[in-house]
């Protein structure tokens, strides 16, 4: 570079030179054309920024409010008048499991005839004007239909509360959710919302005395999905799904992956077989994962007749899926080993096997579990080939073995935004993706440190 | 469970052979005074090989078989009158025989047919577990004499473990080759039989989408077309390309050729994040937040632009696809050589100028590339398009209305029920066969380009 004097002493020497002329006329003007360059890639720059930051602040400004959600407090008198069931029985009693089980189903049938809507209306009635009493649906429509399930299940566990007051906590119905945490336009006319103007009373009522607060809503964590109780509509199912997934995901796809890995880049001779099988690699880490689906769904559920909706199903697309992606990565970490290391193991007198066993694959630890949690990340993430082996559909339980029907993560919140109602259900499908997002990120934040940590340069 | 805790029993007993196996080397060696040829833990592995192979192959068989074989001889010893019922009737006797086998007991008296089934089964059972035992044991056992009467200093106990090592690595590495030629098969087949219900020339060329739900059988041809599902794909990935392109190819000349290090170490990864959003969370931000505030744009212009339109989806795309480009650009400019900056900027060059009369050009074949497989990932997306772009299945030119793409339809026609038997159902797989072969093509295609650059370079 020439300092500025000296660029001015050439530029005068030369001045009649016409080609220095002909550069210095332009030379504003590419100078300017410079600028305008930079300029637009530090733009291009600052706007990827601010997609991922308008992304993640769009979803966490819904979505975090819905992880407090409206709850009644309630002194509830369980009242024998109304819960009035006869004992449970004994097992001790019956001579086969199956006429245990039977007297058992009756005395569930005779618990769940009870009417806890009435017990846990009662409960309200105490804190609500004298009149409310009149329009006792009205009443009960306040809090979440689901509750009256819980109340029952906990009366199922111990019979010995019938007769005394117990301090319940439980949701309030999603309108009422929605309502207090004003996501309704207040201006409607009455027939357009979705509470009665008795109802939106109440809720001040119970707002001053402090019976209707917003708590933690554990119901997102740790119930399962429901469609009749909107508002204790929860992940748990999915998120069990899920895990079942990625334990198999795990189990099948790292060994297998790093199997083939090592035998491609340690063994393999340079042939027409391991050019076949590296072009159907590189292949299938771009197939688009819809077609994973279909494979699910042609080979593993037409031919092979395994259960629509379950988890094993689910783990084993994914894996196939997923294979590519940690088979490249522990290529790639392989290959960085430098080739002095397997050649002083070889000097030494150790079989490519030993090598490999004893040297190489120790080093190359860290890569692969890098790649192998990148992987696991992208399947946990994964939506569509679940949708074609029949994990869309509604499953109100949480799956006891990777058998049962399941959904997944992202498989509830394509469920969960697609819910009539709207007002609860997009701010819950946000809580939703923060849970998801937040799970991914920490898995991708281990990879980093991982990577970091162990990483060597040779 | 049962096979479970055998196949743990039989790891444990490959444990203790392995210990049997390298002391009876060390023997072997001390009594004929000659060096073994390989180490002693390779005797052991491979005693322990020869007892677990055998022992594990004889669960496996039970496993795949046992059942299947018990069930037939108890069905087959049923009265024929019972055996003639339908199939959900006899399903429902063999539940009951096998609550009454397993002590669980039923309801109601038990017919003697069932009584004498449950024995047989609970007799055929208990044979089946012992023969189970019994099997495993004899296989161990014979497979553990066998190996320990084999032992000698001159046994080759290291290339047979290897050997079989290599062929373990072999069998994980032809996974890729199974999922290839499963994918394959399951598509071809499918689409075979759907081409059976409606002619290739109606799918590829027709106009209309309308599927209509016709009895099997009088399959009409009607309303399979293709042509307008294709289109709405190009529409939206040429959206996606135009948005992504531009961006994603400045942010990586920007980090390659101007950013300092400092920023390049804090920007890359942050627009990385992109990449690994799962797609279901870009088709809620495009159904949510995109999708009102680009019609609500419009409105502003007088467009007229719905909130679920190819547009939505495809800037959304493109914002997902940002990072690919970004990253994959990046490299292929880091790597074109330095002597050829330094040349242009010797030469009087502004950078700008260098970059985009040197560096591009000589990036060009590589830049192809990576816009060809972030081509063949648009296609190929599915949930953002599941959401945002509004499944109108139409055969129209205007980017600001609803349209419907390859992959919204697969997850459309397989969602639910999947009858195997019925044209709606099948044409997702002709669907996703068209899907794959088009991915491919654009992945070869890629591939060999990029190949063909590096060959210039290196």
């Amino acid at each position: 570079m020439a300092t500025g004097t000296a660029d001015t002493t050439i530029g005068a020497a030369r001045a009649a030179s016409p080609t220095t002329q002909r550069v210095q006329a332009t030379l504003a003007r590419r100078r300017a054309a410079e600028t305008r360059f930079r300029l637009i890639g530090l733009s291009a720059v600052i706007l990827g920024i601010g997609l991922v930051a308008l992304l993640f602040a769009s979803i966490l400004s819904r979505g975090l409010p819905a992880f407090w959600q409206a709850t009644l407090t309630l002194e509830v008198y369980i009242d024998p008048e109304i819960v009035d069931v006869s004992p449970a029985p004994d097992a001790a009693a019956f001579d086969s499991q199956a006429a245990y089980e039977e007297a058992f189903l009756g005395w569930q049938t005779e618990l769940a005839r009870t009417n806890w809507g009435r017990v846990l209306r009662n409960a309200l009635l105490a804190y609500l004007p004298p009149e409310a009493a009149e329009s006792g649906r009205a009443v009960e429509g306040l809090i979440a239909s689901n509750e009256r399930f819980e109340l029952r299940a906990l009366i199922q566990e111990d019979p010995g509360l019938i007769g005394e007051t117990i301090t319940f906590q439980g949701l309030a119905d999603a309108n009422i959710d929605v309502w207090v945490k004003g996501n309704i336009d207040r201006s409607l006319p009455d027939d357009r919302l979705p509470l009665t103007s008795d109802q939106r009373a109440w809720v001040e009522i119970l707002l001053e005395q402090g019976v209707l607060t917003q708590e933690f809503a554990s119901s997102l964590l740790f119930n399962v999905d429901s469609r009749s109780s909107p508002a204790s509509a929860g992940l748990a199912g999915a998120f069990v799904g899920s895990l079942f997934m990625m334990l198999i995901v795990i189990v099948l796809s790292v060994p297998i992956g790093v199997a083939a890995a090592i035998y491609l880049e340690e063994f393999a001779p340079r042939n027409r077989f391991t050019d076949l099988i590296e072009v159907n690699i590189n292949n299938l880490a771009a197939v688009p994962s819809i077609v994973f689906g279909l494979l699910g769904a042609a080979v593993f559920i037409n031919w092979f007749r395994l259960p629509l909706s379950a988890p094993l199903v689910g783990g084993l697309v994914l894996t196939l899926m997923t294979l590519p992606t940690v088979i490249i990565a522990t290529r790639s970490t392989l290959r960085a080993i430098p080739p002095s290391i397997r050649q002083a193991a070889i000097g030494l007198g150790a079989s490519r096997v030993q090598t490999v066993a004893h040297h190489v694959l120790p080093l190359a630890v860290p890569g692969i579990l890098t790649g192998a949690i990148i992987g696991v990340a992208q399947a946990l993430g994964e939506t569509a080939p679940l949708l074609l082996i029949g994990m869309s559909a509604f499953v109100a339980q949480v799956p006891a073995s990777p058998m049962d029907a399941s959904t997944a993560l992202p498989v509830q919140i394509y469920l969960w935004q697609g819910n009539e109602l709207r007002n609860f259900f997009e701010a819950r499908t946000s809580a939703a993706i923060i849970v998801l997002l937040a799970l991914l990120l920490s898995l991708n934040t281990i990879a980093i440190i991982l990577r970091k940590r162990f990483e060597k340069r040779w | 469970m049962n096979t479970v805790w055998l196949a743990i029993v039989v790891l444990v007993a490959m444990g203790f052979a392995y210990q049997f196996g390298t002391q009876a080397s060390r023997r072997a060696a001390v009594s004929s005074a000659t060096k073994l040829h390989s180490l002693p833990g390779h005797y052991g592995m491979l005693v322990a090989l020869w007892l677990g192979i055998p022992a594990l192959a004889v669960i496996l068989l039970f496993a795949l078989f046992g059942d299947t074989v018990v069930r037939s001889l108890v069905m087959g010893a049923l009265p024929p009158d019972i055996l003639a019922l339908p199939q959900a009737e006899l399903l429902t006797v063999m539940q009951r025989i096998q609550a009454l086998a397993s002590g669980f007991g039923v309801l109601g008296e038990p017919a003697a047919y069932e009584l004498s089934a449950a024995e047989r089964l609970r007799t055929l059972q208990t044979t089946r577990d012992l023969a189970l035992v019994a099997g495993v044991a004899a296989a161990a056992a014979a497979g553990l004499v066998f190996a320990l009467r084999r032992i000698s200093p001159s046994l080759r106990a290291r290339n047979e473990v290897e050997a079989v090592v290599k062929i373990l690595l072999i069998g994980c590495s032809t996974v890729a080759i199974l999922t290839t030629v499963g994918i394959v098969m399951s598509l071809v087949g499918e689409t075979l039989r759907f081409f059976s219900y409606v002619s290739p020339v109606d799918f590829f060329f027709g106009t209309v989408w309308n599927p209509r739900f016709v009895t099997v059988g009088s399959g009409s041809a009607d309303g399979y077309g293709l042509l307008p599902l294709l289109w709405g794909t190009v529409l939206i990935a040429a959206i996606a390309m135009l948005v992504s392109l531009p961006v994603g190819l400045m942010i990586a000349i920007y980090m390659a050729e101007y950013a300092p290090p400092k920023l390049r170490a804090v920007a890359k990864p942050l627009i990385e994040i992109l990449a690994g959003v799962p797609t279901i969370v870009y088709g809620f931000f495009a159904l949510t937040i995109a999708g009102p505030a680009l019609s609500g744009a419009g409105a502003l212009v007088g467009l007229d632009i719905r909130a679920t339109s190819a547009l939505t989806a495809g800037v959304v795309m493109g914002i997902m696809i940002i990072p690919f480009i970004s990253s994959l650009s990046d490299d292929i400019i880091t790597q074109v050589p330095r002597t050829m900056r330094d040349g242009s900027l010797g030469l009087g060059a502004t950078r700008s100028e260098t970059i985009k009369r040197v560096v591009l050009p000589a990036a060009l074949p590589g830049i192809v590339g990576a816009f060809l497989l972030a081509v063949s990932r648009a296609i190929g997306e599915t949930m953002i398009v599941v959401l945002a772009a509004g499944n109108a299945p139409v055969l129209q030119p205007n980017p600001f209305e609803s349209v419907s793409t390859v992959t919204v339809t697969i997850v459309k026609q397989l969602t639910g029920d999947i009858d195997f038997a019925s044209p709606q159902s099948l044409v997702a797989f002709a669907l996703g066969l068209t899907l794959f072969v088009l991915t491919l093509g654009l992945n070869v295609l890629a591939l060999y380009i990029v190949r063909k650059y590096r060959e210039q370079y290196e």
